[in-house]
């Protein structure tokens, strides 16, 4: 019986890299992945080892990926980095597609108002205060922002906030949130201004032209001009 | 058939009761038939505010019950001939006697026999609001130039707008004080319309006769030579469909010389 190999071990500099074969049975996968690292568990070293496993078109359900981490982490110094497959569910991808989209809205969120979009938002309206925008993404506001504005609510720490009127009760990006400040800014120089997490780790209100710069992938045309 | 205007406001003792006195009372005034409706339950003053009291013999809530016609509860205001009635609220009862359903069967009813219903709304965002919004199709928000009463003007239209019987409300902007406007100690009327992006139907003065006449039971709008009263009989115009401009809102004394410039006929 030629016997092929269902997984391969590879070293790199940043740890393991394990290929799991996507023809065989997923038995047999946990078997010979068992077996394998058994074998080449290196107890006498006490550095832990980072793990990098690539499934190729084989798909996962989160249970079997749970399962085989933590078949790994059995190993004493081996710790899951990431576990990398081909390919996708349905669900997954059009999550990952709705996290890409634009969505954009007319309308103006008033008091006691949410209006909450998976991806980027453009709302063409106003936020008044007591309203809130939420966003996966960034938010682009072509009105008075003077409610809550919270840019990529599931942890995008470079989502950014943009509006024409830069009137905010509360932004809030990723899980940092900065208030008005008490004092009322002199009129006219709160228009067209973005705000953005800086290295500081702190939300900062800056002229609109700067995103270009800080966020260069904000740019979603392909190609040139 | 006629139309139901609903009279809301979200925040309390802004003017509900006030303008669909004076609105109604206007709109007689132009000879159209009218009936108020009082659906503030347990908190009545609609009557009070009409000189009505006295004359009531049953309820919103008996009718709703069943215990006396729609007829038999209308108190007709003997100042109109035959054009203007008043619905109004039990003192006694509890809100949520009233069901939204119920509210609107009898106002569908009373449109046949109406050019217009004033509903007096209670204030809140409650089982009172939607009863009065039940058989509305169209709004009235009442609001006056304070933060607090624009946020929940804000709030209340944010509501109204998911009503899909209700069409896109109107703005009346009560208790306007002018010398506070122009010292900008007081949001503006340009500021308030365009923070609530909703047509403007009227702006109406702070002014003691309003009180006055509201105690006398006899609304304001009665009185012709008052800056209030041509402020409702301009929005019972607009309602009707004319175009009126604005009321200018100025301060009393405005020194000589702008008199005699007036005198004159100079701009
Ligand atoms: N334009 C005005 N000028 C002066 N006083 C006014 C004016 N409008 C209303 N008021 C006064 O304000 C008080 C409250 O008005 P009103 O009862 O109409 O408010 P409301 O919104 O119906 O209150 P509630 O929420 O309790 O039903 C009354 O004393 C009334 O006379
Ligand atoms: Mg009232």
């Amino acid at each position: 019986m030629n016997k092929k190999q269902n997984v391969t071990i590879k070293g790199t500099k940043d740890g393991l890299t394990l290929h799991l074969d996507d023809s065989c049975s997923y038995e047999d996968l946990k078997k010979e992945l068992n077996h394998k690292l058994t074998e080449s568990s290196r107890s006498n070293e006490d550095r832990l080892i980072s793990v990098l496993v690539h499934t190729g078109n084989r798909y996962l359900s989160k249970a079997q990926e749970e399962e085989l981490k933590e078949l790994i982490r059995q190993k004493k110094n081996l710790v899951v980095e990431s576990i990398r497959s081909n390919v996708l569910t349905k669900v997954e991808a059009e999550k990952l597609k709705q996290d890409d989209e634009i969505i954009s809205v007319a309308k103006i969120i008033r008091s006691g108002q949410v209006l909450e979009v998976p991806g980027d938002l453009l709302l063409i309206g106003d936020v008044n205060p007591g309203g809130t925008v939420k966003a996966g993404g960034n938010i682009f506001i072509l009105g008075a922002l003077k409610g809550i504005a919270h840019a990529g609510y599931n942890g995008d720490k470079n989502a950014v906030i943009s509006a024409s009127v830069m009137k905010p009760t509360q932004l809030r990006i990723s899980d940092s949130i900065t208030r008005a400040p008490d004092e009322n800014m002199e009129e006219g120089k709160r228009e067209m201004e973005c705000a953005y997490i800086d290295d500081e780790n702190q939300i900062t209100i800056d002229r609109l032209q700067v995103l270009m710069h800080l966020r260069p992938n904000i740019s979603k045309l392909q190609g040139g001009f | 058939m006629g139309e139901a205007i609903v009279i809301t406001s979200g925040k309390g003792g802004v003017g509900k009761t006030t303008t669909s006195a004076n609105i109604g009372t206007a709109l007689a005034l132009q000879g159209k038939r009218v009936c108020l409706v009082d659906t503030d339950i347990g908190l009545r003053n609609l009557d009070v505010v009409m000189g009505l009291e006295n004359r009531i013999i049953y309820d919103l809530v008996d009718v709703l019950e069943g215990r006396c016609k729609v007829q038999q509860a209308l108190v007709k205001d003997k100042r109109f001939d035959d054009l203007l009635y008043l619905l109004p609220a039990a003192q006694t009862s509890d809100k949520n006697a009233v069901s939204a359903e119920q509210m609107k069967t009898l106002i569908d009813k009373l449109k046949q026999d109406y050019d217009y219903i004033i509903i007096d709304c209670p204030a809140g965002i409650e089982q009172g609001y939607r009863n009065a919004v039940a058989g509305a199709t169209k709004a009235i928000v009442v609001t006056t130039p304070e933060v607090s009463a624009v946020r929940d003007a804000d709030r209340i239209i944010g509501l109204l707008e998911k009503e899909e019987h209700v069409e896109s409300p109107n703005l009346i902007i009560n208790r306007i004080r002018p010398h506070l406007m122009k010292n900008g100690d007081m949001l503006d009327v340009e500021e308030i319309t365009q923070h609530l992006s909703i047509n403007l139907i009227g702006i109406v003065a702070d002014d003691d006769q309003v009180i006055k006449a509201s105690n006398h039971g006899e609304p304001i709008a009665m009185n012709p030579n008052n800056v209030a009263s041509v402020a409702y009989r301009n929005i019972a115009r607009r309602i009707l469909g004319e175009s009126v401009p604005l009321q200018q809102l100025q301060e009393e004394n405005k020194g000589v010389f702008t008199k005699i410039k007036k005198f004159f006929g100079v701009k």
